[in-house]
């Protein structure tokens, strides 16, 4: 944790000049941020705005129209394709949907990524598995399949599946959505939990406004209409001194 | 005190003091999740006799989730020996993350039934294959159904997809089936010349060819080729939205999924077959001509003539009906296995390939109890 701390501010992701776009129609243009090492960083954005193609650009599914993403200091798009394997590893991913692997359990979806990048004995490896889905509240669902759970405890699993490395980044994509209010307390506990022991810097998609203010530090709220970043920084001061768009979606609606 | 030693691997990591009935366990340096890290199994014995155990750490630099392993296995330990766990020694962190474990109590872990013997394991297989014709019966009956309401305007599909599958099943698959069907002409005329040619009746290629191709080999090679193509994109397209529950959501607008799925692409393969038949043989025999002229030297209208006398009217019906019926139950078998599809993508791969082969399997069970009916009939 004090490795944490000392390395606090830091920058660990930039996000330099970046242009998104499916085909000629671009999504989002002109994204420029930072993310410090230890940052819980939250993407903002009304639904459709590109904020699940922002995170598959920074984690290396799609290369970005323009611009580029840099992971402590190191431009990601131009490494070589092993070197960003080899920084892939280092992320862990909550994907929209869960996208856990229907064809097998929840113990064999978390271990696997345990079974591919690790040495560790079987025996280890089942423990750790454990480990994680308790964390996530899902102890004793070890040997049940995807189509077994429900929709919020899916999204549960899929947390462990990207905490199973102890990665250090972790990527969500809106991790709170189907989750009841209690369930999203303890999600927010987790996150704050794993930026504090393990160090991990967090970026999340969410829509939850007392997720956002209870654990984020910075955040950066992309426009539909402008097709750019509107405001960029901490939420809570966002919600007071913002442009008004960004001031009106933190008090949903009410500003 | 009297504490076994540690083992020399760990001794950087763990620590134990205090008195048998109330040891202390310290972790201190690197916790990091390798091979090599400390396991609570291990020194279990050395806790036997514990009342109470404390946790906490020492010049601990940094730790990761193998140190909250370990004090899981602790606690999980203690608490089912009814013992008390004193962890104000440890960090915030760890004490925080250990709650977040225990947060949510475990339901008792599902049992997995014991794998079955081999004996049992053929028998499951017979009494499974055994139960599979009345659901294939059941679902036959539900489209006799649903052919019911479509005739009468009652069904409920789309026009625009019903286009797209009957371009799919048709003009979609014409490559394959031209390629297939001029081989198998040729070998066909290949075989029969090398024979007949013995006789100096080179000439009868043509009879062989016509009949054989439009009677029996056309509908068996387009039968075949839809059961690969058609019947198993049928079980997959089906089978995904079975996975998707896009069919449980057809089914709550109360839209049938018969009606809707099935029956469209039964009926575009039943119209299809039959022209794709029609186009097979005669490629088929063009084949056979081809051959017939370039290799054997048969002339071209002695071809002609001859093809044209062997070739009845019946011969041609016989064809088509059971090309039709192949395609029926290639179709049949397609969209039953969509629709028994499980909900992993797995299981659309086995119901996929489980299409092919019952497809195949219902062709030639057909192909011989048309063939005897036929022949019973004199046709
Ligand atoms: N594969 C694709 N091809 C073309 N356009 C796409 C594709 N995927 C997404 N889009 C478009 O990109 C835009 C951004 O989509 P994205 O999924 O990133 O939105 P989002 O901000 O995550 O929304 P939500 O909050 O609803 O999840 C949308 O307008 C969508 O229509
Ligand atoms: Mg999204």
């Amino acid at each position: 944790m004090s490795a944490a701390q000392s390395k606090q501010a830091a920058p660990h992701i930039e996000i330099r000049n970046l242009t998104m776009a499916y085909g000629d129609y671009v999504i989002q243009r002109d994204l420029d941020f930072t993310i410090n090492r230890g940052d819980i960083f939250v993407i903002m954005g009304g639904s459709g705005c590109g904020k699940s193609t922002l995170l598959r650009q920074m984690i290396g599914l799609v290369r970005p129209a323009k611009g580029t993403v840099l992971y402590d200091g190191v431009d990601y798009w131009a490494a070589s394709p092993a070197q960003q394997v080899q920084r892939q590893r280092g992320f862990g991913i909550l994907f929209q949907a869960g996208a856990l692997w229907s064809s097998l359990t929840l113990a064999e979806n978390v271990a696997l990524p345990l079974q591919e990048f690790t040495t560790l004995a079987p025996d280890l490896i089942d423990e750790i598995v454990s480990l994680k889905l308790s964390l996530v509240g899902l102890g004793g669902f070890e040997q049940f399949y995807p189509s077994e759970i429900s929709g919020g405890m899916k999204k549960r699993a899929g947390l462990a599946r990207a905490m199973a490395l102890d990665p250090e980044i972790l990527f969500f994509d809106e991790p709170s959505a189907g989750l009841d209010p209690l369930s999203s307390r303890r999600l927010d506990d987790l996150i704050l939990e794993l930026r504090d022991s393990l160090g991990a810097t967090v970026v999340l998609v969410t829509h939850e406004l007392p997720s956002i203010f209870a654990i984020a530090n910075n955040s950066v709220f992309l426009d539909a209409d402008t097709r750019t970043m509107i405001a960029y920084g901490d939420p809570r001061e966002l919600a007071e001194h913002g442009v008004e768009k960004v001031r009106t979606f933190l008090k949903r609606g009410a500003a | 005190m009297n504490f076994d030693e540690l083992p020399p691997d760990w001794r950087g990591q763990l620590a134990i003091d205090g008195s048998a009935e109330q040891p202390c366990l310290w972790l201190r340096g690197a916790w990091e999740l390798r091979d090599d890290v400390p396991r609570y199994a291990a020194i279990a014995p050395q806790l036997a006799n514990a009342r109470r155990v404390s946790v906490g750490a020492r010049d601990l630099e940094r730790w990761d989730s193998s140190a909250v392993n370990f004090l899981a296995a602790v606690v999980r330990d203690a608490r089912a020996r009814n013992i008390e766990v004193d962890q104000s020694a440890l960090p915030d962190g760890l004490r925080r993350m250990l709650a977040l474990v225990f947060a949510v109590p475990a339901p008792p872990p599902r049992a997995t039934p014991p794998a079955p013997g081999m004996l049992a394991g053929v028998g499951l297989a017979v009494l499974h294959a055994w139960r599979d014709w009345p659901a294939m019966i059941e679902f036959a009956g539900e489209i006799i159904l649903s052919l019911g309401r479509f005739v009468t305007g009652r069904a409920r599909y789309r026009r625009g997809d019903f286009a797209y599958l009957i371009e799919e099943v048709g003009p979609r698959a014409l490559p394959i089936v031209s390629l297939i069907s001029f081989l198998v002409g040729t070998i066909l005329a290949y075989m029969g010349a090398v024979q007949l040619a013995l006789f100096g009746a080179s000439i009868y290629i043509a009879d062989l060819v016509g009949i054989g191709v439009v009677r029996e080999v056309a509908a068996l090679m387009t039968g075949i080729i839809l059961a690969g193509r058609t019947g198993a994109a049928y079980a997959a397209q089906i089978g995904t939205m079975q996975v998707n529950e896009e069919i449980d959501a057809l089914r709550t607008l109360g839209v049938s999924p018969i009606d809707y799925l099935v029956l469209p692409r039964m009926l575009a393969l039943i119209f299809m077959v039959p022209v794709l038949t029609l186009y097979a043989g005669i490629v088929g025999i063009l084949a056979g001509m081809t051959i017939a002229v370039l290799v054997f030297d048969v002339g071209f209208y002695e071809y002609y003539n001859e093809t044209l006398s062997a070739l009845e009217l019946k011969h041609f019906a016989v064809g088509l009906i059971k090309g039709t019926v192949y395609g029926g139950l290639v179709a049949f078998a397609g969209c039953l296995r969509g629709m028994q599809c499980g909900r992993s993508a797995q299981a659309v791969g086995e119901s996929t390939t489980s299409a092919v082969v019952l497809g195949i399997l219902l062709i030639t069970i057909s192909a011989s109890i048309l063939t005897i009916v036929f022949q019973k009939l004199g046709i």
